[in-house]
């Protein structure tokens, strides 16, 4: 039963995608459903009549969108149903599929992982799927056609959910590859301008170096055990080295799906280029996917976790959430920063997963429990507000056509539903009391503080120094989202477009992301819920869940022990209630202390203008300051002089421009040095058919002799 | 009767914040040879907001007039999780310390946005200085804090603080780091010389003043309060989690009346030395603030280190 609706969540998203591209077949379509009518359901005038009116000319695109994006629903809907059904069933199911070659079949399995990342992508795609009609519609069938947008929105959220179900490596690689192939040609979706194809062709070269890398670690294990179900490669018994080797691999093949510095350099340039509901369902779930692969392969089939492992793991972790954050801080366009801010949380991610690993090697299989508690939790809330936050950045860019930040100001009052929405979002990334992000941070700090029990005294001092870095990254990223919060819903517009927006007047734009912070509000504030899914999760990974005395009701978060640290979500909201409601009602009851509006202090000169203002660059100026080394900043300010001996300046230009490290230290050498090897490759290739003949010669010589 | 008292603490908090701001005016009056104002001056200044009509920007939007209340409960809230009279209460069981270091976040998240809100240039000015300086001060604050709670083994404010008391008087030197690290971050939150001047409006040098210029009436009444809260939040926390003693373990009301004398006694010295800081430092450039900062994480590190190296169990 489980099993039939995660069955049925596939199905269903496959059926989206083939249903869009029925977009150009109205005619066949209507031709059919006469005779359907005609042969075998004549008395079905109602029916018939339904039908009849949406396959008009008119109406039948709109139809067709809206279909297709019910079925997506309706496939988020028994994602939903599965995964939670399997968390709270604490079962593990497995099947197999008579699908790809005869003699081997797919394997299936569908455990309390899986079922919490179907939670997560399910969320995700009912969410993607209220808002998406009206996103589409402003696209113009002849240049952006529906049908291919909508074909590969279903088989990239199949292949996502294709990948949790997999039990064996071929499954899960075809799902993989499925999964990438398909989101690149959503990258790819607005191919006119050249900047995007550049970005798609970036994505699909980094996704496929990753799914090399991928395919080796699972070679490494697959050579020590015989074949290629997951049941057999958890049986494989690894020396440390050969196990190193695969979890590199691994590493190097999930961590550049999921972003993690430095391989990282394709999220910032595809996600921006994307529709803003398929970023969000690439940097909220597919990211997420990268994660549960990376915890598969180490938590669940090399089994052993070493805890040099877990040292990488917090090492890049700490300086992608690091670096993530600071390049997100300086970006001025809208969805490449919150490109950078997926870096930032997935690094996060990543160090607590590192300290999980820690925790388990040595012996403290509990604590390990808790680490794993946190990431997956974050997890769960990133994929939460970064899916809310890509699709207000999706309803901003739709009523303002800008992303650059600098362009946009006041939509406070032109967009108010949006903009409340928005900063939950902004609320819950900044990891603020109340909302879901800081429950998970927290988490991550409780398990950092944890580390007295270690007996290497490395360790030791290495974690509480990542646990500062990570309050640093919290810190920054209140400030990055104090300016995207502050630059483009307050102050005054800074563009014609910004001044004329309005609210959005599709529903369904505002119900997918108020669907998302309904969630977040709910999660900050109830986290046992979510807690109590994870705790199932790792009683069947780790074998340990949290300590038993830890009070985890509905009321208290304790992960620990209640002496050592609680947190009651509901207490703090009911006193912060209380407290506001007295001093609003103490400082309100009398009528003469009414407000009053009046002009803006202008220092007595007059005329504020929306340039005075400040803008990006300016707001995050103390920041380059002190952290920069980080970047490499080209800032030039050009003069146009004038007048006798050039002494009037009559305008100032100012550019700034701001660089990945990555580019010129690493991706920049790789591809020149495979530039060099090609052309080295290309001296033997000489044009001259006797040339060719004389190697073809030389091989078969050099073959004889080895055989002999 | 826990949460009685716990309840009547935070009202004590927050009836008392004006009085330590009104007690360190005077001291540093006397210090720079003027003539002080009353000990109840602040009082008088928020009471007299409180009946003015208040003006907002014709720019503005809600989320000025809602970021005052907002700011205020935050403070209010941060300052119910420290103990102040009395450990054990069970309001320092609704949230730890890297709870309260979020409140503080939360506080400082909508006084920032309201800084923008207005859309002049002072506003974001003082917007972006905050957020730089307080990025920088977090992770030096809860390096300093997490060498305590490490040391108790515990996040909880009350429950390291009675940790401390059981242990009676050992000088540690790690506590000795994060006491130093703790009064530099104290000092740049609070926006205190040599970060902030709370007293200038000169536009090149403020930073906290800068965010608050439109407020006026009962807002700023509420913002002034919850900066003077602020004030004291970091005073008491100083004072009870490096020299607890005093405190109140028991709720007998002599016991009680004996805490709040200490923690009286203990703010007033401390306000004092605030003071004679305040008159011989001057007040450093923006972009020194990081070197600052730094210093005082780095004193947080050590704090940790030596915890780590000289002091742990094993």
């Amino acid at each position: 039963m489980i099993l039939l609706s995660a069955y049925c969540a596939v199905l269903l998203s496959f059926a989206s995608g083939l249903l869009a591209l029925m977009m150009h077949q109205r005619q066949n379509l209507s031709a059919i459903s006469e005779y359907g009518f005609n042969t075998f359901f004549t008395r079905n005038v109602h029916c018939r009549g339904w039908l009849n009116k949406n396959l008009e000319e008119r109406r039948f695109p709109v139809f067709l969108k809206q279909a297709v994006f019910v079925l997506l629903g309706l496939s988020g809907v028994f994602a939903v149903i599965a995964g939670l059904a399997v968390l709270l069933g604490k079962g593990v199911i497995t099947d197999q599929i008579a699908l790809g070659l005869p003699w081997l079949p797919w394997h299936i399995r569908f455990d309390g992982l899986s079922g919490f990342f179907f939670l997560i992508i399910g969320i995700a795609v009912c969410a993607v799927s209220l808002y998406g009609p009206g996103y589409v519609r402003t696209y113009k069938e002849n240049e952006h056609p529906f049908a291919a947008l909508g074909l590969f929105t279903g088989l990239f959220v199949t292949g996502m959910l294709l990948v949790l179900l997999a039990d064996d490596a071929f499954m899960f690689m075809i799902a993989w590859e499925l999964m990438s192939v398909a989101s690149y040609f959503l990258v790819a979706f607005q191919h006119e301008n050249p900047a995007n194809r550049r970005a798609a062709f970036l994505y699909l070269l980094m996704a496929e170096v990753g799914a090399l890398s991928i395919i080796l670690g699972f070679g490494v294990l697959a050579s020590f055990s015989d074949g290629f179900t997951f049941d057999a490669l958890r049986e494989a018994n690894l020396s440390t080295t050969w196990a190193s080797i695969a979890f590199v691999l691994a590493l190097l093949g999930f961590g550049m799906k999921a972003g993690i510095v430095p391989v990282h350099v394709w999220l910032p340039e595809a996600h921006p280029v994307a529709p803003s509901h398929i970023s969000a369902l690439m940097s909220g779930v597919m990211l997420k996917v990268a994660l549960y692969g990376l915890i598969r392969f180490c938590f669940d089939l090399l089994g052993d976790v070493q805890w040099q492992w877990g040292v990488v793991l917090l090492v890049l972790g700490t300086v992608s959430a690091l670096g993530g954050i600071l390049y997100a801080l300086m970006q001025p366009n809208l969805k490449r920063l919150l490109a950078y801010s997926s870096v930032e949380n997935i690094g996060i991610i990543f160090m607590v997963l590192g300290l999980s690993m820690i925790f388990m090697a040595n012996g403290h299989p509990q604590l390990a429990a808790l680490g794993f508690l946190a990431a997956l939790f974050h997890a769960f809330n990133h994929a939460l507000f970064k899916n809310l936050l890509f699709l207000g950045a999706g309803i901003i860019h739709h009523q303002t056509h800008e992303l650059n930040i600098d362009m946009m100001g006041g939509l406070i009052k032109k967009m108010p539903q949006t903009s409340a929405l928005f900063l939950v979002g902004c609320m819950s990334i900044s990891s603020l009391p109340l909302f879901n992000g800081f429950v998970s941070e927290w988490l991550a700090f409780q398990t950092a503080l944890q580390v007295d029990v270690l007996d290497n005294g490395v360790l030791r001092s290495l974690i509480p120094v990542a646990a500062a870095a990570l309050a640093l990254t919290a810190a920054l990223a209140a400030a990055c989202f104090v300016k995207v919060f502050g630059l483009i819903f307050l102050g005054q517009a800074r563009s014609r477009n910004s001044e004329k927006a309005h609210e959005v007047r599709d529903k369904g734009m505002l119900a997918g992301p108020a669907l998302l912070a309904g969630l977040c509000f709910f999660i900050g504030i109830f986290p046992g819920v979510i807690i109590h899914l994870i705790n199932n999760v790792s009683s069947q990974l780790l074998g340990h869940t949290l300590p038993n005395d830890s009070a985890l009701g509905w009321l208290w978060l304790a992960p620990v022990s209640a002496e050592q640290a609680s947190y009651s979500p509901p207490l703090v909201l009911i006193g912060a209630l209380i407290a506001a409601g007295i001093c609003y009602w103490y400082l309100r009851r009398s009528p003469l202390t009414v407000m009053r509006r009046a002009e803006t202090w202008d220092c007595g000169f007059g005329g504020l203008t929306p340039r005075m203002q400040y803008t990006s660059s300016s707001f995050t100026m103390p920041f380059r300051r002190i952290f920069a080394k980080t970047w490499i900043i080209d800032e030039q300010i050009k003069k146009d002089l004038q007048g006798a001996m050039d002494q009037d300046v009559v305008a100032v230009h100012y550019q700034l421009h701001i660089q990945d490290h990555s580019w010129p230290r690493l991706y920049q050498p790789i591809a020149q040095g495979v530039n060099n090897l090609a052309r080295q490759v290309g001296r033997i290739q000489t044009g001259n058919i006797r040339t060719y003949l004389g190697y073809s010669f030389a091989t078969l010589l050099l073959l004889l002799w080895v055989i002999s | 009767m826990n949460w009685l008292i716990a309840i009547l603490q935070t009202s004590l908090f927050v009836v008392l914040a004006p009085l330590l701001a009104g007690w360190l005016k005077m001291c540093k009056c006397h210090l720079q040879n003027r003539k002080a104002p009353s000990l109840l001056q602040p009082y008088r200044d928020l009471l007299k907001l409180t009946h003015k009509q208040p003006v907002v920007s014709e720019q503005a939007s809600w989320l000025f007039i809602a970021a005052p209340y907002l700011i205020f409960s935050a403070t209010v809230l941060a300052a119910s999780v420290v103990p102040l009279i009395a450990v054990n209460l069970p309001t320092s069981a609704s949230a730890d310390v890297i709870v309260m270091v979020g409140f503080f976040a939360f506080a400082r998240f909508f006084l920032a946005l309201a800084g923008l809100d207005i859309g002049t240039a002072f506003g974001g000015m003082g917007s972006s200085r905050e957020m730089t300086i307080s990025s920088l001060a977090e992770p030096a604050m809860l390096m300093a804090i997490f060498t305590l709670t490490m040391t108790a083994s515990t996040t909880n404010l009350s429950g390291a603080i009675a940790h401390v008391l059981n242990e009676g008087l050992i000088l540690r030197p790690s506590f000795v780091f994060a006491l130093f690290a703790l009064i530099l971050v104290a000092i740049a939150e609070t926006g205190r010389i040599p970060v902030d001047n709370p007293a200038t409006h000169l536009e090149l040098t403020m930073i906290h003043e800068a965010m608050i210029l439109e407020y006026s009436g009962r807002h700023l009444a509420l913002i002034e309060w919850a900066s003077q809260l602020k004030l004291m939040l970091y005073g008491v926390l100083i004072a009870n989690i490096f020299f607890p003693w005093g405190i109140s373990e028991t709720f007998g009301a002599k016991d009680l009346g004996y805490g709040l004398l200490a923690i009286l006694g203990k703010l007033a010295l401390l306000a004092i030395f605030l003071a004679i800081a305040e008159t011989l430092v001057a007040k450093m450039r923006l972009f020194r603030v990081q070197e600052y900062l730094s210093f005082a994480y780095l004193l947080g590190l050590l704090g940790m280190l030596s915890h780590i190296i000289l002091e742990a169990s094993r």
